[in-house]
């Protein structure tokens, strides 16, 4: 139930911040990129023996659209996989809006910005960081995910098993989660870098582009 | 290099949504995924409970009458990229008109800003 609150204010937060933040003219991109973390967290890849893996997408979509529409896209994903698809209960759904839209997304986005001080301001190092803040944002989540099974778990097994368990798993889980946010950012890196909010630095081919100057407000 | 338009990408990435709903994610891994194998191999996959709404039209990622396994799983996938495009464009559409409205409060109460 705490879950349930802290999620609830994370998602209230980032709805008002992002009506300040999102332009007008990119709420179809936030509309894609729930639309397309949806498609990408059915396609389960298997990463060892009998265990599979599948997009968390708030490092993907919080690098496309920002901390704010990120999560609340993502939101939007667990909310109509719960409702609709019966994928993820509804008293769950606080506590999978925290591990799967606000942890990863924020914690992606920030691995992801740092790198990219680090690295020259080029698409390869967009790509680059989009790969490895992926791969930790899963890291990170499965970890917080045992922090909440240590404090209020309702299973029996001991926590170190479970933490030792969850981060080797969840690493494998992570390479697909850099892989596929790797590909995608870079898709679109490609053609209009300006589209994408951990990009909009990097100008596109062309000099001058007149609408490329309204940017975020 | 043409420059895409906005309408271009967004398009460009429903129709890549829509084909990955549609014809991949009826050859994905059905084995248990991170959490639940993890959840199993300890012994608190017990504590899930089922789910209220399990006896939907398109519950666990199957449309109800379609009896085709993969064109079950398939459809169910391009309708949720459907529904969660146009109920992500509603929320995220309803700001700008309100955004808009009130930019243009703002301006007319100080003309000498613009």
């Amino acid at each position: 139930m705490a879950t349930g609150v802290v999620s609830a204010g994370g998602i209230g937060y980032s709805l008002m911040r992002a009506k300040e933040s999102l332009a007008d003219r990119l709420a179809p991109m936030a509309g894609l990129v729930a639309a397309f973390v949806f498609a990408v967290q059915m396609l389960n890849f298997p990463v060892a023996a009998g265990t599979s893996g599948h997009l968390l997408g708030g490092a993907l979509a919080c690098i496309m659209v920002g901390p704010w529409a990120g999560t609340v896209a993502v939101a939007i994903v667990l909310v109509v996989q719960a409702l609709l698809f019966a994928d993820g209960g509804l008293t769950a759904l606080g506590t999978n809006v925290l591990l799967i839209s606000i942890i990863p997304g924020w914690s992606g986005l920030a691995i992801f910005l740092g790198l990219r001080k680090m690295l020259p301001s080029n698409r390869g190092s967009v790509v680059a960081a989009s790969f490895v803040a992926a791969l930790l944002s899963v890291v990170i989540a499965a970890f917080a995910f045992v922090i909440l099974y240590a404090v209020g778990g309702t299973g029996n097994a001991p926590v170190n098993t479970v933490l030792t368990a969850m981060l080797g798993v969840h690493f494998l889980v992570g390479l697909g989660e850099g892989l596929i946010t790797a590909l995608t950012v870079g898709a679109v890196v490609s053609v209009r870098p300006d589209l994408v909010y951990g990009a909009e630095d990097l100008v596109p081919d062309l000099a001058i582009v007149p609408d490329v100057a309204v940017g975020r407000s | 290099m043409t420059r895409k338009g906005l309408t271009a990408v967004v398009i460009g990435g429903l129709i890549v949504a829509s084909g990955l709903a549609f014809f991949v994610s009826p050859l994905a891994s059905s084995s248990p995924d991170g959490l639940e194998k993890v959840a199993t191999d300890e012994g608190f996959i017990d504590t899930a409970e089922d789910h209220d709404l399990a006896d939907g039209p398109l519950a666990d990622y199957g449309v109800q009458g379609v009896d085709d396994r993969s064109l079950s799983t398939g459809l169910s996938g391009v309708i949720g990229v459907a529904i969660t495009f146009g109920v992500a464009l509603v929320l995220f559409g309803i700001f700008h008109s309100r955004r808009d409205g009130s930019r243009a409060e703002r301006d007319a109460r100080s003309p000498a800003a613009g």
